[in-house]
């Protein structure tokens, strides 16, 4: 009896921790050739053949397909430069340069990759829209009620995420450090 | 009360083996991955457009709404497959992936360096098969080979502004994927 007991306890424990662990990794994102600089991450692997079990396993779960390397590389932001999640309802800016690339765009989606809705349906910017200062500099401001300037609605959503995307760019799998690639400064202001 | 730990840690370690077996077999399993959701609409060997993903709409979750997008869903059971894609003025990719979503190859207009992406799509046996001297004269015809016989083709054109998304529409129009014959 006690044996049977013991049995059921540690097989409890397998699908606990086993599942747990899986579900935990396949949702967080894992650190496998993870570049991250400033509050951007981007996985540049899992736009070649040699995308890592983890990634392959999450993009089947969710459906997603992976920007190829040959056309581009994304980086994703949840948090700002401090670490705080990203507030729908709070006032952010991504102020700053990007790496080189052909042209890149920013988008908003919420946590399971669907667009925000808004009144405006704007969802994202490309590079050739956005409004620049005269050294090339630009500020985009992400609030859910209109502003000034380049402003994209969050919807008053409780947790998005950024995506800026960098088309035909030598960013990729050997890059390191925020000299190959400067990302843009993401900061919180104000809640409403 | 060692006992238990034991137990315990016999758990945690068949916990370990557990984690590791779901993520390697999740992919074969999956049910909701971009390869399935797709082939309940989009033809085999042919190119079906996407529509602009919206908030409450969306085919593949994290599209880039600044693109316009074809699907071609190809299967190589009948033979190597062609695929012709003129370039829009903008920006032109095609990416392909395996049947579980692996992106193995991925070009665009630049790196294909004229008016036309031409490519032929065949798997490491059907290439094997190519006449060698075949192969020469068709020099300039780009061969990429499949890992996987079915996958998918995502042609992807650029709209800069959302009042040129219609010319990137169009651009995808002229688009072809098709048997060689």
């Amino acid at each position: 009896m006690r044996l049977l007991i013991g049995f059921l306890f540690a097989f409890a424990v397998a699908a606990g921790f086993g599942l747990g662990l899986t579900q935990f990794a396949l949702t967080r994102g894992t650190a496998f050739g993870a570049i991250t600089i400033g509050a951007w991450t981007a996985w540049p692997k899992t736009g070649t053949s040699d995308i890592d079990p983890y990634a392959r396993a999450a993009i089947a779960r969710s459906g997603e397909l992976p920007i190829g390397s040959g056309d581009g590389v994304a980086f994703f932001a949840a948090l700002d430069d401090t670490g705080r999640a990203l507030d729908g309802r709070c006032t952010v800016t991504i102020a700053g340069t990007t790496p080189a690339a052909r042209f890149w765009t920013v988008t908003l989606y919420d946590l399971d990759g669907r667009l925000i809705p808004n009144a405006a349906d704007r969802y994202g910017f490309t590079s050739q829209e956005i409004a620049r200062r005269a050294d090339g500099s630009f500020d985009i401001v992400l609030a859910p009620r209109a502003r000034a300037g380049n402003w994209l609605p969050t919807g008053g959503i409780d947790r998005y995420v950024v995506v800026l995307r960098l088309y035909d760019t030598p960013v990729g799998v050997a890059t390191r450090t925020a000299k190959d690639a400067p990302m843009p400064a993401v900061t919180a202001a104000g809640c409403a | 009360m060692i006992r238990w730990l034991l137990w315990l840690l016999g758990g945690l370690l068949l916990g370990g083996i557990v984690h590791l077996a779901t993520v390697l077999l999740l992919p074969r399993t999956a049910t909701q991955d971009a390869y399935t959701r797709l082939s309940a609409t989009a033809p085999a060997n042919g190119i079906m457009a996407l529509p602009a993903p919206t908030p409450d709409d969306a085919v593949l979750p994290f599209m880039d709404p600044a693109f316009a997008t074809a699907v071609c869903r190809y299967d190589l059971a009948t033979g190597p497959l062609k695929l012709r894609v003129p370039v829009s003025q903008a920006y032109t990719s095609v990416s392909f992936y395996t049947r579980s979503g692996i992106a193995f190859y991925a070009i665009n207009d630049r790196a294909a360096g004229r008016r036309i992406i031409e490519l032929d799509l065949m798997t490491t046996e059907q290439r094997g098969e190519v006449p060698e001297d075949e192969e020469v004269t068709a020099a300039d015809r780009l061969i990429v080979e499949s890992p996987t016989p079915t996958g998918l083709i995502l042609i992807r054109t650029f709209g800069p502004e959302p009042g040129l998304m219609p010319m990137a529409r169009r651009a995808l129009a002229a688009a072809q994927c098709g048997s060689q014959s």
